[in-house]
């Protein structure tokens, strides 16, 4: 117990922004995912075949390789192509960080788009034809009634889908970002205590988990009052 | 009534002129060119057995379905329809829109938005289609929620309702956008038996006020007393018509006696 309370002074702070990081990556990367998603999910159902083709291509090879292959690919990989190296956004492609962002907003918009894509499809056909009778416009009637709807039908689905997201961040360590997993593996070889320190790290993680569920119960019963209301 | 029997005056402008709708799906033909004519105040009763094209016929009106063939006119003006790659499409999607929103259409199955309050559902289209301020959506919304007996309602979801409540709500709803012509698609067939008669009782008010209506409905008692106008569809085609009072007497077609033999069993 000792040698805990002392690692955990040793490296407390490590651990503490360890997971600022960690939960940067996860808001930033869920924020611009589900931007991403949307109109993903929307050309994934588009009768434009190339549209159709390009979004299905896109998530197919997100959902189809596994999310480390995807780090190594684009921090390795973006370096090969001459004209990124040599472009004006080079200095912030080479930075590990920019790279995880990119790596976990592509692969979670994949994945969230298949959710969203199914929410979608849930809304009741007969409130989308009410909203067209009235005159709203295709996009009218996305705003108001289509996606609010898909949204309250996917909160349980989407909320796997960061707690996913999270324990994603933790592949980040292996393209040198000190993210949660990043310091723990740094404090537990400079300590040789790797017990306590995963087990440290394990409840960080679970916490994280917790408040992301919490988060999600709380939009529940905010915006599916009208689902449990129901009689 | 509406006021209007068959010595009603001539002058009265049509509100809907439907000519020639023909529709199928794949090989099969559900409508094979069936016109209507509704004057302003003109209730029209479309009858038929289940699978005749009533449903069809009646959103090929307000292109829920696009027609293969035929002409759709509002208040005189023609929606207009282009041929693409040998089918038939709106030319103007705008023009649909805003015909639609002249057009309110009240469903079997009521389609209320299920996660907005009941206010929302009677503002939504008020605010995002007509452009009203949100106050006087409000108003107007009070006003038909009242009218249809639902006032107090306003702050609850479509699911805490009873069926007969939510059908008077899309009922308001529809109201609420001034509409020129209502079209109704068998508004109590999806209700139980004694909620049928206060969507009735709305629905007679209705016609009384001088409202331009099409009713697709089972309900003969109703059709007879509320209808200026009936149409009997048999096998995609308008297979008698006339008052109601006339041709549900005197029908002229053999089917149309069977099928009134049969629902008055
Ligand atoms: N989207 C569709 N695709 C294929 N067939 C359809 C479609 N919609 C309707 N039909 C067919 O067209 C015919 C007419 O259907 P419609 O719903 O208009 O009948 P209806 O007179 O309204 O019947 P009901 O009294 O049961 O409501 C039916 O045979 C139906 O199966
Ligand atoms: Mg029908």
């Amino acid at each position: 117990m000792d040698a805990f309370l002392e690692m955990v002074r040793e490296y407390g702070p490590d651990f503490f922004w360890g997971t600022v990081l960690t939960i940067q990556l996860v808001v930033i990367s869920a924020l611009l995912g589900a931007a991403m998603a949307i109109p993903l999910a929307l050309a994934r159902m588009s009768r434009n075949l190339p549209l159709y083709w390009i979004s299905s291509a896109y998530s197919i090879f997100f959902r189809g390789t596994p999310l480390l292959v995807q780090f190594f690919l684009i921090y390795y990989g973006l370096g090969q192509f001459a004209f990124i190296r040599t472009s004006f956004l080079w200095p912030f492609l080479r930075e590990a960080y920019v790279c995880a962002i990119i790596t976990l907003t592509l692969n979670t918009a994949a994945y969230s788009s298949e959710v969203i894509r199914g929410g979608i499809l849930s809304v009741p056909r007969g409130e989308i034809e009410a909203a067209r009778a009235t005159g709203m416009s295709a996009f009218t009637a996305y705003r108001l009634v289509i996606l609010p709807r898909a949204f309250s039908l996917i909160l349980p689905a989407y909320s796997n889908e960061i707690i996913i997201l999270l324990k994603g961040t933790s592949l980040a360590s292996t393209i040198t970002l000190l993210e949660l997993m990043g310091a723990s593996q740094l404090a537990a070889s400079a300590t040789y205590q790797p017990i306590q320190v995963f087990a440290l790290a394990g409840i960080i993680y679970y916490c994280l988990t917790m408040a992301i569920t919490s988060l999600f119960h709380w939009l529940e019963r905010r915006y599916n009052r009208y689902m449990t209301l129901a009689r | 009534m509406a006021g209007d029997g068959p010595s009603a005056p001539r002058e009265i402008p049509v509100a809907l002129d439907v000519r020639s709708i023909r529709k199928s799906f794949g090989s099969h033909e559900v409508l094979k060119g069936i016109s209507l004519a509704a004057r302003e105040h003109d209730v029209v009763a479309i009858l038929g057995s289940s699978g005749s094209g009533k449903s069809t016929f009646l959103r090929c009106i307000n292109l829920l379905e696009t027609p293969d063939g035929g002409e759709v006119r509002l208040k005189g003006e023609l929606i207009r329809m282009r041929q693409r790659g040998g089918m038939l499409v709106p030319a103007d999607m705008k023009q649909v829109d805003r015909i639609r929103s002249r057009l309110s259409m009240v469903f079997q199955q009521f389609n209320l938005w299920q996660h907005m309050t009941i206010l929302e559902n009677v503002t939504a289209a008020q605010i995002h289609v007509l452009g009203r301020d949100r106050k006087s959506a409000v108003e107007k919304a009070e006003a038909m929620l009242a009218k249809v007996g639902v006032a107090d309602k306003r702050g609850h979801y479509p699911g805490q309702l009873s069926g007969g409540q939510q059908q008077r709500v899309a009922i308001a709803r529809a109201l609420a956008m001034d509409p020129e012509v209502m079209l109704f698609d068998e508004p109590t067939s999806a209700l139980d038996p004694e909620l049928v008669n206060e969507v009735l009782k709305v629905m007679r008010d209705l016609a009384a006020e001088g409202r331009t209506m099409l009713i697709v409905t089972h309900e003969m008692g109703f059709a007879r007393e509320a209808a200026s106008h009936m149409l009997f569809l048999h096998q995609g085609l308008v297979e008698d018509e006339g008052p109601p009072r006339e041709i549900m007497a005197n029908p002229n077609s053999e089917r149309f006696r069977q099928f009134l033999s049969g629902s008055l069993k």
